[in-house]
């Protein structure tokens, strides 16, 4: 399995020389370069996938294959070591890394074709699938931590792809700050762990092992174990990266970077992170913190129900997928926090496998059709799109069926997925997976609500007629669209469980079946709306006015974070410190410097260089003298 | 005639020379200052003579140290006058408290 | 003749040469050349020091060669390199070496201006070299007092204030360094200023408890202690470009290396003890600086505010008294130094083109010096702790060490030091996004150039530096872990 390693190296390399020589090199050389190079990494992942799968199985469990080399020595048992670890979940997110960064680089030569700077975008993406691939393959959660914030510069970068607009800017500041803080909880919560268990390898710390966490045993502040603690601020890293409420609200401005790559970071992969973090570490939190993982599932249906509720009032395209992609990564996290461990406790973790492959596929597609419509109207806005269904064929069917899919259609792969993780949920708390099925209907109807106001609804009038994406757009769409089609079916419970073993899936039909009639229900509402240009939604905004504004707004969590910084950090710590600075400590020092300037001109007057008055203290000197010599 | 005492004479000097001192100190021309200044030579000068004469009657050394005196006293007082007379050309003005561009 | 003083003696022979050079080209020949072999000497160093611990020499200091100086004093001229002062040395090699490339284009007294930078190079390798208190100090003064002619007269803005704060506040350091020295001299009952015989012998305890404050002070004021950082800010901001890189990539290392070596080394037991009010100092310094730095608008103000936080955790991991925080402050020494230098370098660059600092007159600079605007990105990078440049590798190993510590005081500090990355984000992405992206603010930049041969040299040479340690940092922690034993061992109690 070595050559497993050539998979990450390889868009290394192409970063550095698209970086280094980019300039010199023709557009259309370096976008060839950066996708044939991932190509190479797409067959290899294949190939690793299907070499794993079936030599690595030993007595019905799947064994890991790891290697690594010493990069940083800290203290005598903690060290950081670079490698590679290969086990299900890793074989699992470098496929679907490498097939969506694939579909993105092929698409961005049509999307991006005589953009400025575009060996630059090329050489960002390759960094960026990098970094992605290198945090999957970790076998400790520093090499995680360091890839992780590679991830973090590299989506920082592509953000602000832009970087003339003030908007992508500001967004791609900001993403990288929230992440950046919540990191800052992954930071302390690696720095505890490793401390009480002196050691940073996922191996030994999922091997089931409870001496590794005897020394912290005993240990607790605030009532909490400090293992508990330790995850859960690993967990406030991956909620940070995967955009949990309430640290979402970098997601939806992230939009301002280039459409292809809202598809790769801010849809498939990067935002995904969150969710493999929890994942890596699953025997953990399970062992020794489940109050945690209660933490995730209910931290998981917030998020998943708030930006399912947003994503119903927006109307740029781009931030409606957005609120959707967060809404499923919710789900995502539910599944884990639901989950058991082993044999059929496993569902949870199996089924948010599952949905994190297929949402991946078809949450790509629907990024990457969103960018051939955006090619083809010039703008975000639902208000200037409608009818698009006679210009853009391709488009419109591969966007139906991501869809289909993402509102859990059988026999499209989101059914299969998001069903899993509602039996799973019901399993855990029926209150629980009454939440999670009203987030599914609702994720039916704002989808569906998208669907009719770009392709259906009133035709507005364009310049010049919207016309379908060059062929090397439509290639992704067509395949993401086949993958979301046939990948349903996949027996994922052979590949990817909790531990290791088989999991047989069979579908709870009432589980099933009550999720595709609330599914069902969701888009017959969303076609009475949308379907047709109607009134209805206006009455029903007008009527809703408080709820409608307050959701279009986002609930006002971005007004209060602008406040948290603006006002509290910027004006109200910073300033004054640095007022302080300049006034107090400065002050001081000028004070003593005022101090001794002054006491010198006092003593100065003395020497005034009036010789007269030399002559009178010398004087008087004198006779002082005399008049001490001679009476005492 | 009776030979005067040693204290008449130097009682003499003490006034010249504190009244001397009192002149250094407090005038502020320039041309008092000096003459307050050869006041004090003077005085001293006196002295010279006088305990040369009392003491070491046999002697010359005081008087002639007096007669040293005064010649250096007098090339003095030229040097001196040269510079007040440069300075009042220079701004008109020979008062010591105006003369103060040399500090700072 | 040890090879060692080559270090002083390179610098000496660049001012002779410098004396005898009779226009701007052999003014930059010599001291191109002198920088060049200065460097050259430092990577043979580090090569022969490297071979030298592989060969099994455990010795503690290697390469050392002492001859009297003054015998009614005991003083001798002492030189020998370990593991610290190896990198030390790489470090300010490099940073001579860059700074020769940044002064390239000095507007008037070429010559002075080198002359002057060539004796402050004396007094850095100097101070790194020596074993002996005295020779130590005198280089230490030799280092500071070209400082106050290059800022006064080669300066900018309030130069004469700045040149004048930072010499006074410096040497007020120095005084009670002086200090402190004489009473690690008399009471040590030594007699000797010998560096490793006075580690042997043993300074009693009375003693230490106010030897070791004013030594950490002294040394302290230099690395930018709180609250006593205020010369750096406007210092930095007064200084020229090479200065402003010596001083912040070097000199101010002098500091944490001297509290290390001096105050630490020899004063353990007052070191154990008195550790709690420097933290608390150095903990606020970590902090403060990162916060003042938000709000500044002059890019030289918020590099120096960024250097009071980064050095504050030099001395904060000194003060955490064990090995790993230890090798994490040698790191973050040479990560800071190497990374501000480049700063500053850069600063110098875009100032010397828009004439201004202020950054909201700046605005969208990328797009019309795409590489001055990359280096600055990388540097940014590097200042926030981005993984594969060296600011990570001394970050991590300083939290990593300082968590080690389990009581409630060490541990709540080390949390407070580990939000500067957070704080630190924030100010570094505020600059680059207010002066390199967005629109151009100002149509004369668009006439602007980007950078010359010269300027590359000296950004990519930092680069390289930077991103060598951060991809591979292993050999160097070695190296300096290795060294790091005989102080551990004579800290622990």
């Amino acid at each position: 399995m070595e050559y497993t390693f050539i998979i990450v190296l390889l868009p290394f390399l192409s970063f550095l020389f698209l970086g280094l020589a980019g300039k010199k090199l023709a557009p259309r050389v370096a976008g060839y370069v950066g996708t044939a190079v991932l190509a190479i990494s797409a067959a290899l992942s294949y190939l690793a996938a299907w070499q794993y799968f079936t030599t690595a199985k030993v007595g019905g469990v799947f064994k890991p294959w790891s290697m690594d080399f010493r990069w940083l020595n800290f203290t005598k048992d903690l060290h950081i070591d670079l490698g590679m670890l290969i086990d299900p979940i890793a074989v699992m997110m470098l496929v679907v890394i490498t097939t969506v960064s694939l579909m993105v680089h092929l698409y961005s030569i049509g999307y991006m074709h005589g953009e400025r700077g575009f060996q630059r975008y090329y050489a960002f993406l390759s960094l960026f699938t990098f970094s992605m691939l290198g945090l999957v393959v970790a076998t400790n959660i520093f090499q995680m931590y360091i890839f992780w914030e590679l991830v973090g510069v590299s989506s920082y970068l592509l953000i602000g792809f832009y970087y003339t607009k003030p908007e992508a800017v500001a967004a791609s500041k900001k993403a990288f700050i929230v992440t950046r803080f919540a990191d800052l909880g992954f930071l302390v919560g690696i720095l505890l762990l490793s401390f009480y268990t002196g050691t940073f390898s996922f191996e030994r710390l999922t091997s089931g092992d409870a001496s590794l966490f005897n020394e912290a045993g005993g240990v607790t502040f605030m009532g909490c174990s400090v293992i508990g603690w330790a995850l859960a601020l690993i967990f406030i890293g991956g909620a940070g990266k995967s955009a949990m409420f309430p640290l979402h609200v970098w997601l939806p401005d992230a939009m301002e970077g280039p459409t292809p790559v809202s598809a790769l970071i801010h849809a498939a992969t990067m935002v995904v992170a969150g969710v493999y973090l929890v994942a890596r570490l699953f025997p953990v939190y399970y062992l020794e913190a489940p109050d945690v993982l209660v933490l995730i599932a209910i931290v998981g249906a917030v998020t998943s129900l708030y930006a399912a509720v947003v994503a119903c009032v927006q109307t740029d395209i781009k931030r409606v997928l957005a609120f959707s992609t967060i809404s499923q990564i919710g789900f995502m996290m539910v599944g884990l926090g639901v989950s058991g461990l082993e044999g059929h406790e496993g569902l949870g973790y199996m089924a948010s496998m599952f949905h994190l492959f297929t949402h991946a596929m078809f949450k790509a597609l629907l990024f990457l059709g969103a960018g051939a419509i955006i090619h083809a109207v010039h703008s975000n806005e639902m208000g200037h799109m409608g009818g698009l269904r006679k210009y853009l064929p391709v488009t419109r069917f591969t966007f139906l069926i991501a869809c289909l899919a993402i509102a859990g259609i059988p026999p499209f792969s989101g059914f299969f997925s998001k069903d899993e993780i509602l039996a799973a949920t019901f399993h855990f708390s029926p209150l629980l997976g009454a939440v999670m099925s009203f987030t599914a209907g609702l994720t039916a109807f704002y989808m569906f609500r998208l669907y009719y106001r770009i392709f259906w609804n009133k035709e507005t009038r364009h310049d010049h007629a919207p016309h379908e994406a060059p062929r090397s757009m439509t290639i992704p769409l067509v395949f993401l669209a086949f993958v979301t089609l046939v990948a349903g079916p996949i027996p994922f419970g052979k590949f990817v469980t909790s531990d290791r073993a088989e999991y047989l899936i069979h579908l709870d039909w009432t589980v099933a079946g009550a999720s595709v009639a609330i599914a069902l229900v969701a888009i017959a509402l969303a076609t009475l709306l949308y379907r047709k240009e109607s009134a209805i939604p206006d009455r029903l905004a007008t009527s809703f006015k408080g709820l409608y504004t307050a959701a279009y707004k986002r609930f006002y969590l971005d007004e209060l974070y602008l406040f948290v910084t603006k006002k509290i950090i910027f004006n109200g710590i910073s300033r004054p410190i640095a007022w302080f600075d300049r006034h107090v400590v400065d002050g001081t020092m000028n004070g003593f410097a005022t101090l001794s300037q002054r006491v010198s001109c006092a003593i100065r007057g003395f020497q005034s260089g009036q010789v007269q008055q030399y002559v009178m203290v010398i004087l008087l000197g004198t006779l002082f003298i005399t008049v001490l010599v001679l009476f005492i | 005639m009776e030979k005067l005492h040693l204290e008449y004479y130097l009682v003499v000097s003490i006034i010249m020379f504190f009244a001397g001192i009192y002149g250094f100190i407090t005038r502020r021309n320039l041309l008092a200052i000096l003459i307050s200044i050869e006041l004090i030579l003077n005085s001293v000068d006196i002295n010279f003579a006088l305990f040369n004469r009392f003491l070491f009657p046999g002697q010359l050394e005081g008087f002639f140290f007096t007669l040293f005196a005064i010649g250096v006293s007098a090339c003095e007082t030229a040097v001196a006058i040269a510079i007040i007379i440069n300075i009042y050309r220079n701004i008109r003005n020979i008062q010591v408290k105006n003369l103060e561009q040399l500090k700072d | 003749m040890n090879f060692l003083s080559l270090f002083v003696l390179i610098p000496v022979l660049m001012m002779g040469g410098l004396f005898l050079a009779k226009n701007l080209k052999q003014i930059r020949l010599v001291a191109t050349a002198g920088a060049s072999l200065l460097l050259a000497l430092a990577v043979g160093l580090v090569v022969a020091y490297l071979g030298e611990r592989a060969a099994g020499n455990h010795e503690e200091m290697l390469f050392a060669a002492k001859c009297l100086w003054y015998a009614p004093l005991n003083i001798y001229y002492a030189v020998g390199v370990d593991g610290i002062s190896v990198a030390m040395l790489l470090l300010s090699a490099i940073i001579v070496f860059t700074g020769v490339f940044a002064s390239w284009k000095m507007e008037f007294l070429e010559k002075e201006f080198f002359l002057w930078f060539c004796l402050l190079a004396t007094g850095v390798f100097g101070f790194f070299i020596s074993l002996d208190l005295f020779t130590m100090f005198m280089y230490y003064e030799i280092a500071l007092i070209p400082m106050y002619l290059l800022i006064g007269v080669w300066g900018s803005g309030r130069k004469e204030y700045s040149a004048m704060k930072l010499t006074l506040m410096l040497m007020a350091g120095s005084a009670l360094l002086l200090l402190g020295i004489l009473g690690i001299y008399f009471l040590s009952g030594e007699s000797s200023m010998n560096l490793l015989e006075l580690a042997k012998a043993h300074i009693p305890t009375q003693a230490q408890y106010w030897i070791f404050p004013l030594v950490f002070v002294g040394f302290g004021v230099l690395g930018a202690l709180f609250p006593f950082h205020t010369w750096s800010p406007d210092g930095h901001a007064s200084a020229p470009t090479a200065v402003s890189m010596l001083h912040a990539g070097v000199l101010m290392k002098l500091g944490g290396y001297g509290c290390f070596r001096v105050a630490i080394y020899l004063m353990p037991e007052a070191a154990n003890h008195l550790a709690w009010i420097f933290i608390i100092l150095t903990g606020i310094s970590v902090i403060y600086g990162a916060y003042s730095a938000i709000v500044q608008t002059d890019l030289k103000y918020i590099n120096a505010y960024s250097s009071v936080s980064h050095c504050g955790l030099v001395l904060f991991a000194i003060l955490m008294l064990n090995q790993t925080a230890m090798n994490g402050a040698i790191l973050q020494m040479l990560s800071h130094g190497l990374m501000t230098a480049l700063f500053f370098a850069l600063i110098g660059m875009i100032y010397g083109r828009t004439h201004t600092r202020d950054i909201r007159e700046l605005g969208g600079l990328m797009k019309i010096m795409p590489f001055l605007g990359v280096c600055y990105v990388i540097a940014g990078l590097a200042s926030l702790g981005l993984p594969g440049l060296s600011g990570f590798v001394a970050e991590m190993t300083v939290f990593v060490g300082a968590f080690q510590h389990t009581d409630t005081f060490h541990r709540v500090f080390t949390i407070l030091a580990c939000t500067s990355i957070v704080i630190t984000a924030v100010y570094i992405l505020r600059v680059v996004g207010k002066i390199l992206y967005g629109p151009v603010t100002d149509k004369h930049y668009l006439a602007l150039t980007d950078a010359n041969w010269y300027e590359r040299t000296s950004t990519v040479v930092l680069i390289l530096a930077i991103a060598g340690i951060g991809l591979a940092p292993l050999w160097l922690s070695d190296m300096i872990n290795g060294s790091l034993l005989p102080i551990i061992q004579h800290v622990k109690l």
